[in-house]
Parts: C-alpha cells; sequence; structure tokens
C-alpha cells in the first residue's frame, strides 16, 4: 500500500537553497491542508557539503523518502543527482540543474568532474529526466540566487498541490524586495518543462 | 493553530505553552534551534533565555531557575549531557520545585556528532523519567507534558528528541501561549531538599527509587504508549521507530499486534501484555536496546517461549539510524515475506567526493597553513570540536574527542614522554566551554607545548550563536566582553599573542616564537568567521589569477574551495577575498580584482 502521496528528495550543495524549496512546499502543503513530514541537513555537512532534503506530501509517517520512493528527484547541483540517484522511484522524475559546483576533491586535482551526460545517462534509464542550466535562467530573471525558485518552479508541473497555494507559500518565505524576481525565476523554471 | 514547524522550533513552542520563564543551553547540533528560537522573543514573553558557557552551567542555571518556583528548561545535544552529568546524577535525588525539563538531542549516525550515545541510558541511570517524541507534533506536546509530570513527582524530565525529530518539519497543531509573568514566588529554604549532605542523600535516594512505580502507573496511561493486539506476532517499537514500523506494515499490508511505547520507564503493563498474547515479536528501536532488554525481562517471567527478535538476534542494528526500508525488511523477513532491494543506478562511482570543506577565506584554513610551516609535520596536533575539525584535510588534525580535550591530550603526550613539538587547536568558543581549565591545568602542572586558539568570534559550527567572547548575549544586549589574551596569561600561560591570520608571515612568526617558548605558550589567530561577515553585509575583495602562474600548485595545496587547477591555477567567484593564496604564490601571480 502507498503511504504517501508525493515523495520528494531534493539534494544540492550547502548554501544552495534546498531547505528554502521544502520550506516553501510545506507551506503550501499546509495551506491545502495536507500532511507534510521533511526531513532536513544542519551543522557539519552544510559546510559546503553534499545536502539531502526529504520532503513527502500526503504522508503521516516517518519524515524520510525510502531510497527507491522519490516520485521527484530535484537537484541543484549535476553531480548530486546522480550521488542520490538510488532515491529515485522507476518512473519518476529527475529535474536537474546542469550547472556544476566543483567539489574541493575536483578543483585540488585528485577526481574528475564528470561530463553531464555522464551524470544523466545512468538516470534516464529509470525516470523521466528532465536538464536545464537553472544557475543561468535564474540569472535572466534577475539574480542567480533564484537558482532554487527556477527549480521549484519546474517541479510545481508535477506536484499534487495547486500553484496558487506554492506562490502564496513562495511570497511568504521571501523578503518583500525579492518578490518579484522570484516569481519570475518560478514562472521561468516552469516554462522549461512542457504541460 | 496549525503551523509548519521544525522539531526544534516546536519544542520551544511547547517551552512558550507551558509558561517556561527560563531557558538555558549551550549549542550544539542538532538541538540548537531551541535556544535560537526562544531567544528571539525573550522579551516579548518575560522569559529568561541564555546561551550558557557549558552545558553543565545551562543545567545548574535552570535548576535554581526550577527552585525559585520558575518553569526552566536546559537545552544540549546528547553528549553535552556528558559535561552536565555531574549535576544531572545528583538532581533527581534533590527534587525540583517548579518543572525541570532536560532537553538532550540525540545523534543517531553521529550527522553532526563524536558518537551515539543513548540519551535513554542516561534516564535510566539517574531514575529520571524520558520522553522519546516520534515526530515535531508529538515534540510540542512532549514539552508541555513533561513541566506538569516534571512537577508532579517532583523529578526533572528528560525529553530526547533525535535528528530526524529535532530537524524534521511538519504540521503542528499548536495551543495558545499563556500572557503574563513566568518568574515563580522565589527559592524557599528546605536544607533536608535542597542540600546533597550524606545524611540527606541516603533518604533522598530511597524515596526517588520508592517514587519509580508511581511514575511508570503515570506514564502508561500517557498517549504516547499504544497497544493494539492483533494475533500472536508482533512489532514493540519506541520513539520514531514507532512511525517506521507502522509505515511498514502499511505497506507489507502486514496486521500484526502494535506496541509504540514513548515514555521511560517504559510501560511494562503493555509490554506484559503483547508479551503474553504473542508467539513472536520483534523489537525495533534506535541504538541501545533498552526496551528490548526489558521485553526479556517480562517475557522471563510471563512468556518464557517468547521468540525475541531485534538487536540480540542481528534483526535490527545496534549502530546508525533506522528508517523505513531497515524496518520494513526486517518485519518482511520474520513474516517470510520478500523484502525489497532498491535498484542499483549504475556508474554512481564517477561522482566525486564533496566532503564538508572550510569556507573560502575561512581564517582557520590561513591558521592552519602558517601553524604547519612553524611548526612542520612531523609536530604533533591535537586539535577539537568545532568547524576547525574540518581542516583535518590540511594536516594539522591528529586527534579529535571531545569538548576541550586539545589541550589535555596535548600535556598527557607530552609528559607520557613524545618530545616533538605539540600545537594544540581549539576554538574560541570551545576554548571557553571547556579548554580554560585543560589550559590552567597545563600552565600548573609545567606543559611544555602551544595551545592555539582559533578565534573567529562566535560559535560558528552551529549556527554562529554568540559567547562570552562576543560582548552579546543570546538575546542581542551588550554584556562584558571577556579578553581571550586575559584569560590565558591569568591562567598561567608563560606567552601569549595574539596574530592576523590573514597575515602569512606575522602568522607564521607568531608560530615559530610560540614553538620555541620554553614553556606553555598560546597563540590566538583571531579572524571573524566570513559567513558572519557576509550576514552583516560586508563586502569582499576578489582576487584572480595573472598571466604569470607557472602552474606549480603551490596555491593549490591551500586547498581553498576558490582556487581551480586545469594546468594553471584560476579562482572562481567563491572567493571572499582573503589575500592569504596572493602571499603564498611564489611569482606573484595572484592580483586583487581592481
Amino acid at each position: 500500500m502507498r503511504t504517501s502521496k508525493c515523495d520528494i528528495v531534493i539534494v544540492g550543495v550547502g548554501g544552495q537553497g534546498v531547505i528554502l524549496i521544502s520550506e516553501i512546499i510545506g507551506r503550501a502543503a499546509l495551506r491545502a491542508g495536507i500532511p507534510v513530514r521533511a526531513a532536513e541537513t544542519h551543522g557539519m555537512a552544510q559546510r559546503g557539503g553534499s545536502v539531502i532534503n526529504h520532503t513527502r506530501l500526503g504522508c503521516v509517517y516517518g519524515p524520510m523518502v525510502p531510497e527507491g520512493g522519490a516520485d521527484i528527484l530535484l537537484a541543484l547541483e549535476p553531480a548530486e543527482v546522480l550521488r542520490y540517484g538510488r532515491y529515485l522511484s522507476r518512473g519518476g522524475v529527475a529535474l536537474v540543474n546542469t550547472k556544476p559546483v566543483l567539489p574541493t576533491t575536483v578543483t585540488t586535482g585528485q577526481f574528475r568532474y564528470p561530463d553531464i551526460e555522464e551524470i544523466l545517462a545512468p538516470l534516464r534509464g529509470v525516470a523521466r529526466v528532465i536538464a536545464m542550466n537553472a544557475t543561468e535562467i535564474a540569472e535572466r530573471a534577475g539574480n542567480p540566487q533564484t537558482t532554487n525558485i527556477v527549480m521549484l518552479g519546474a517541479m510545481s508541473r508535477f506536484m499534487p498541490i495547486e500553484e496558487a497555494l506554492i506562490l502564496d507559500a513562495l511570497r511568504d518565505s521571501v523578503p518583500g524586495k525579492y518578490i518579484d524576481v522570484n516569481m519570475r525565476a518560478f514562472e521561468l523554471g516552469k516554462a522549461e518543462v512542457s504541460g | 493553530m496549525r503551523e509548519y514547524l521544525l522539531g526544534n522550533v516546536a519544542i520551544a513552542r511547547g517551552v512558550l505553552e507551558a509558561g517556561a520563564g527560563l531557558a538555558a543551553g549551550y549549542p550544539g547540533t542538532p538541538s540548537s534551534e531551541i535556544i535560537d528560537t526562544l531567544s528571539g522573543i525573550a522579551s516579548r514573553y518575560d522569559i529568561h533565555v541564555e546561551w550558557s558557557v557549558n552545558e553543565k552551567a545551562a543545567l545548574e542555571v535552570a535548576i535554581g531557575g526550577s527552585w525559585a518556583g520558575t518553569r526552566s528548561v536546559a537545552t544540549m545535544k546528547h553528549v553535552g549531557l556528558n559535561v552536565a552529568a555531574d549535576p544531572f546524577m545528583t538532581l533527581a535525588y534533590l527534587g525540583v520545585d517548579a518543572g525541570l525539563v532536560i532537553v538532550s538531542a540525540d545523534d543517531p549516525y553521529c550527522h553532526s556528532s563524536q558518537n551515539e550515545q543513548d540519551t535513554r541510558r542516561y534516564a535510566q541511570f539517574a531514575s529520571v523519567p524520558c520522553l522519546d517524541p516520534a515526530d515535531p507534533q508529538e515534540a510540542r506536546d512532549m514539552t508541555i507534558y513533561a513541566f506538569d509530570l516534571s512537577e508532579r513527582f517532583s523529578v526533572p524530565v528528560l525529553l530526547r528528541p533525535t535528528t530526524r525529530v529535532s530537524h524534521a518539519r511538519s504540521d503542528v497543531e499548536t495551543g495558545e501561549i499563556p500572557e503574563g509573568r513566568r518568574r515563580g514566588r522565589g527559592f524557599r529554604k528546605d536544607p533536608a531538599r535542597r542540600v546533597s549532605l550524606p545524611v540527606n542523600a541516603r533518604v533522598l535516594h530511597r524515596a526517588l527509587i520508592d517514587k519509580q512505580r508511581d511514575i511508570e502507573r503515570e506514564l502508561e496511561s500517557a498517549p504516547w504508549n499504544r497497544l493494539m493486539l492483533r494475533g500472536d506476532v508482533g512489532v514493540i517499537a519506541s520513539g520514531i521507530a514507532g512511525l517506521y514500523a507502522e509505515e511498514a506494515l502499511a505497506n507489507l499490508g502486514a496486521d500484526l499486534s502494535l506496541l509504540r511505547i514513548g515514555t521511560y520507564p517504559a510501560p511494562s503493563r503493555m509490554i506484559e501484555e503483547i508479551v503474553k498474547n504473542t508467539s513472536k515479536v520483534m523489537v525495533v528501536e534506535e541504538l541501545e536496546p533498552v526496551v528490548e532488554e526489558m521485553v526479556e525481562i517480562v517475557a522471563r517471567r510471563c512468556n518464557p517461549e517468547l521468540e525475541i527478535l531485534g538487536k540480540g538476534s542481528g534483526d535490527i542494528p545496534r549502530a546508525g539510524e533506522l528508517d523505513l526500508i531497515t524496518v520494513r525488511n526486517a518485519i518482511a523477513r520474520m513474516l517470510g515475506m520478500s523484502v525489497t532491494v532498491p535498484e542499483d543506478i549504475p556508474s554512481t562511482e564517477i561522482v566525486p567526493p564533496r566532503p564538508p570543506s572550510l569556507c573560502p577565506g575561512c581564517g582557520h584554513r590561513a591558521a592552519y597553513y602558517a601553524m604547519r610551516k612553524a611548526f612542520g609535520k612531523d609536530a604533533i596536533y591535537t586539535n577539537d570540536i568545532g568547524c576547525y575539525t574540518i581542516g583535518i584535510s590540511m594536516g594539522t588534525v591528529d586527534t579529535c574527542l571531545c569538548m576541550g580535550a586539545s589541550i589535555t591530550i596535548g600535556s598527557g603526550i607530552r609528559f607520557g614522554g613524545d618530545e616533538r613539538p605539540i600545537c594544540c587547536c581549539i576554538g574560541d568558543s570551545t576554548f571557553l566551554h571547556a579548554g580554560m581549565t585543560g589550559l590552567l591545568n597545563a600552565a600548573y602542572n609545567k606543559s611544555r607545548m602551544t595551545v592555539a586558539i582559533l578565534d573567529n568570534s562566535t560559535t560558528a559550527m552551529t549556527g554562529h550563536q554568540p559567547h562570552p567572547g562576543t560582548g552579546v548575549t543570546a538575546t542581542g544586549e551588550d554584556t562584558v566582553r571577556i579578553s581571550m589574551e586575559g584569560i590565558a596569561k591569568a591562567l598561567g600561560a608563560g606567552h601569549v599573542e595574539c596574530v592576523d591570520p590573514y597575515n602569512l608571515e606575522e602568522s607564521v612568526d607568531a608560530f615559530t616564537r610560540a614553538r620555541d617558548f620554553p614553556g606553555l605558550s598560546v597563540v590566538i589567530s583571531r579572524a571573524p568567521c566570513r559567513i558572519l561577515l557576509r550576514r552583516k553585509g560586508e563586502g569582499f575583495r576578489r582576487y584572480r589569477v595573472t598571466d604569470e602562474c607557472v602552474g606549480c600548485r603551490q596555491c593549490v595545496e591551500f586547498n581553498c574551495p576558490a582556487i581551480e587547477f586545469d594546468e594553471r591555477a584560476s579562482i572562481n567567484q567563491l572567493c571572499t577575498g582573503c589575500g592569504v593564496c596572493a602571499q603564498i604564490c611564489p611569482k606573484g601571480a595572484i592580483e586583487v580584482v581592481k
């Protein structure tokens, strides 16, 4: 029996705004009257490390999405999508920002950063993969800091929550002077996914 | 009202709703956001909120608050309770006046900790009741209940959230926050119950033992213990494991008897009930087999034939955190059903590792670089708990045990007969927490070594909480700002100097002088945390690499995330302009972007 309506895993690098995406979804779910459970990464891993957030919509159990259970895997950084690819469910959706953030293991020459196609190919066998340079799109929206909101806009196509409620939650979650640029980022991200 | 709350914010909410008037804690993941939340609204609700210097201080302040008739809470991470263990172990003898709740947040899997100790064992050890929430809603509800329970039985009460509760978010039903005065009537003299002289302690210990049965009876009827008898195979699960078990049973479509436990001492009558009515049970709990041992004891008495699966049988791991798949597969195996193995995604080995790293421009990196130049790679570098432990890749972290141990272990290595240079590294907050006694001990016992206080003027790792070196309290009020130099001198260090780590030459010279000093020397390497500076709106210079670069990789050895290398060095947009790489470059090929 399914025990969650929609399981979402959001991954990225500490400081990219992974938690904010989950907060907005959670607030939107609250407005929709859907129970929501989420689990965050705080502390040591936040220092430039790899971070993972679990968000479960329509769920009253534990906060963590089981491996092989994510309906949506959203990655703010391309290498991270493959690192956490095991969370994807067969037939799920992977939404990927293609702009890399190089780890120190790469900048110091110990490891090679793989090509985008090398990263995405293994996932295509499992899920629908939607890739975009969300960082560039965010710059077009007016602020590269809104990369996470571009990805949220793209993800809104797949979530069981009305868009208007997500936008209300977005307005509540960012400072007043940044609302417009975030709205633009959301729209541009949404437009990347064919309805 | 329904709100979307972080577990720790839900606990803070419970503290407010319970009418508490005093909250004290020391930061530690995953507990920090409780005080962080309360400090922001302290003045609105007439509540004293403080970041204490360490957990022992926090608990003792909370004890005083309770004895003054004010509901009080002390917060810490699990290992913080070790620091507070001295007051904690005797506190239950003496008891409380107004309700006293101790939040000790456990960290199964060591997400951000040095061990996986289980606070429920401490509760047993001290004969203190313990509440084990499964989610943020229970965390809020239990917090309120804990204050009542504490007052009813005159004992402190432990609340033990884990990382997946403290750092979970969910929709939480909240209640009213009472307005008005939160402080109590004042301290009432009662030596028989406030002075732990042997003559009193003997009596109080017996009284504490006597009330355990009544506490257990009371807890047995608490809503967080739930028994459903459905057939002769059962699952007993505690805390968050109860949610994993419920979901696993729903997933599997298995209708088993289920006992969920949320309080300790564990509900022995319910355990007896499920033990008598089943032939096989699986006990599912994170970390220590606290419930499992109790089930074994009860079964010996009332159903010796019972087959008990759990940690003893190897079906449930004793280390690390549990999750749905682990629990579901354990139950499926017990029932002879097929287990779920998640699909393997090919090629994941091409993903480069991304360990946490010191931030671009972090003063700790600069200090380590200079220290290593002065002390060399054969010196012994004892280290401590904080962001700076991440510097392990710089070759300057040889030990890390617990708060403050860098200095004392360094002394021990010297007196144990090792004659190599020793440099002990400790952060500012950690030094004030547990390093001062170590420094005093080193001075008193004539330890010949160097202590480096890596002072970034905040408690960075846990979210930038203030401490006595910052001159600001938890609630943002100005207060006395203590001097690290003054303390080091007062504690007996023979040579003390303060240096700016971004000036590489001066920094290397300072560490060299400290190394050569024939006694106990202290170097305070001071550079405020870059994250904090950025939040305050400070703009940073940027650096770039010119055509003079010959690809010698000396700057790459500095290990900064802003320096990339592909035949030649380049500096990316992460640069916060500390300028140390420009001082390292032998060709002068790194310059400020004008």
